[in-house]
């Protein structure tokens, strides 16, 4: 199967500093690809470079394919419309603004606009329309966040560790989410829980001092105790919850 | 009594006219990150607009329907400058500060030398209808209608602006993007059209400030911008980047207490004390009194 994204030779360098040196990864048409690694390895940077949210003061070099279409130097707002959705890390809702504000925020011109679906998904968006998205809690700001994206048809979801702070409970019902949205469309994701990972993810890529240090199945990489230890830093005991 | 209700609503005309500049700084600079020191300009064009309009477009005057359309006229001029600077000037420096204020700070100081190399440096006397000479009697004070009709103006467009980010798309995202402009691009929407809304809106309120600043002042002159937008970015600072409800609350505190502080203390002394309330503003709580929100 083609690819839905291949990342090639992706450097990033901000303020002088190399984050990525020469990335390399593809993300398959379907199912849920991981983007592991340590604190500081540069995962948040791949996807913002992905999506073309590198700081304008960085430079991004190297090839982004989605699909045959280049996305490099194009503009997000473009990126997005042509099927791009991407969830950031600590949600960014828009906290003044009211939870339909947030979703409306979200319509296309010349769509139409999912809400059935985002409202199964999350019924408790339908519930709390009126209320600001500031006062919702963790849980609730990352069900709009994934609620938001998913108005739209997507080709493929990068989503940037939605786990994130959350309570156990609330990190269950986000990983189940996520699994029924990675059914209809692929998913590139950023996720520090390897039980949330275990459960997701089909294939992985794990970055190193902004390398690749290991692509290949997830699971297989969640067993291998010693790798795990010193690609991610975690034991096997974490593992396995 | 009748002096301190003359003193509070001259002041509030004060307000009003600082208002209609601080409005639209106060969403360029929470939305765009742009601290557009050009502003002043747009009131010149918009005051140099009516001025001229009222004298030489043919229906336009200074009186009656005429002077709504040299009005119109002024206001759409300043528009015109705001978007053209925008797009042309402003658009290929986002997210460069320093260059921005250098330009921004370049076009005020080239826009007052053009105004001057064209109309002259000396003040000229502003066509105005009659009735705007006038007073009204408010409660035992005569208080000029000039002053009135900007107390009017402002409230109007207090009541516009707010309208147009509560109710419309581009106001949602004005709102949202004052909050996180990044998040407003990755969720598929050009900001870039919302910035030039915004420069749009904030060059005709400033135009309209020019107009109605000339009939509250009775003369236009080309520095009249420049020094009516100290004021506003004092204002724009105290009332919150990007709150156009904060800069309407700090206009009434700041033009209150420089006519009070003016009449009661020494000429001039009102001044001082506006900037020492931005002292205090900014050693107490220096995200203004809203925070960086596009109130709606």
């Amino acid at each position: 199967m083609e690819p839905i994204l291949s990342v090639e030779d992706l450097s990033v360098r901000i303020s002088g500093l190399h984050i990525l040196q020469g990335v390399s990864f593809t993300v398959a048409p379907t199912g849920v690809t991981v983007l592991l690694g340590r604190n500081g390895v540069g995962k948040t940077t791949t996807l913002r470079a992905i999506v073309g949210l590198t700081p304008p003061a960085g430079e991004v070099r190297g090839t982004i394919r989605m699909g045959a279409q280049s996305l490099l130097a194009r503009p997000t707002h473009r990126l997005v419309r042509g099927g791009l959705g991407y969830v950031p890390e600590d949600r960014c809702v828009f906290a003044g603004l009211t939870v339909a504000e947030n979703l409306r925020l979200a319509e296309r011109r010349g769509a139409t606009p999912a809400y059935d679906k985002v409202f199964a998904l999350f019924p408790e968006l339908d519930r709390r329309g009126r209320q600001r998205a500031g006062s919702l809690s963790g849980g609730q700001q990352q069900m709009l966040a994934i609620g938001r994206v998913l108005l739209n048809d997507n080709r493929l979801l990068l989503v940037d560790e939605p786990t994130k702070g959350l309570a156990p409970k609330v990190v269950t019902e986000v990983a189940e989410v996520l699994e029924r949205v990675a059914e209809s469309v692929p998913v590139l994701l950023v996720e520090q829980n390897l039980a949330v990972v275990r459960r997701l993810a089909r294939d992985a890529v794990v970055l190193a001092a902004g390398k690749v240090a290991w692509t290949g199945d997830a699971h297989e990489l969640l067993l291998e105790t010693a790798l795990t230890k010193s690609l991610l830093g975690v034991g096997s005991a974490e593992v396995k919850h | 009594m009748g002096t301190v209700i003359l003193l509070a609503l001259t002041g509030l005309g004060l307000a009003a006219l600082y208002f209609l500049v601080a409005s639209g700084l106060s969403l360029v600079f929470g939305l765009a990150d742009v601290l557009n020191f050009a502003h002043g300009l747009f009131l010149g064009v918009g005051a140099y607009g009516t001025w001229w309009a009222a004298g030489n477009l043919p229906g336009a005057g200074p009186d009656g329907f005429g002077f709504v359309f040299a009005v119109a006229f002024g206001v759409a001029a300043g528009t015109l400058v705001a978007i053209l600077v925008e797009l042309v000037l402003i658009r290929p420096l986002y997210s460069r500060t320093i260059e921005q204020v250098l330009v921004t700070v370049g076009l005020s100081l080239a826009g007052v030398a053009l105004l001057q190399a064209t109309w002259g440096a000396d003040a000229r006397p502003f066509p105005r209808p009659d009735w705007t000479r006038q007073v009204t009697g408010i409660l035992g004070a005569q208080v000029p209608n000039g002053g009135l009709l900007l107390i009017i103006a402002a409230v109007l467009v207090l009541g516009a602006i707010l309208a147009f980010l509560r109710w419309t798309r581009y106001g949602l995202v004005i709102r949202a993007g004052v909050e996180n402009r990044e998040m407003v691009t990755a969720l598929g929407i050009d900001v870039r059209k919302a910035f030039t809304l915004v420069f749009a809106i904030g060059g005709a309120a400033a135009a309209l400030a020019g107009a109605l600043g000339g009939v509250y002042f009775g003369t236009v002159s080309p520095g009249q911008g420049g020094s009516l937008l100290i004021f506003a970015f004092i204002v724009v600072v105290i009332g919150g980047m990007g709150s156009v409800v904060g800069s309407a609350y700090a206009a009434v505190v700041v033009g209150l207490v420089q006519q009070f502080v003016n009449y009661y203390g020494t000429s001039g002394l009102g001044d001082i004390c506006v900037v020492g309330l931005l002292a205090v503003v900014l050693l107490l709580r220096p995200q203004g009194i809203a925070g960086k929100v596009a109130t709606a």
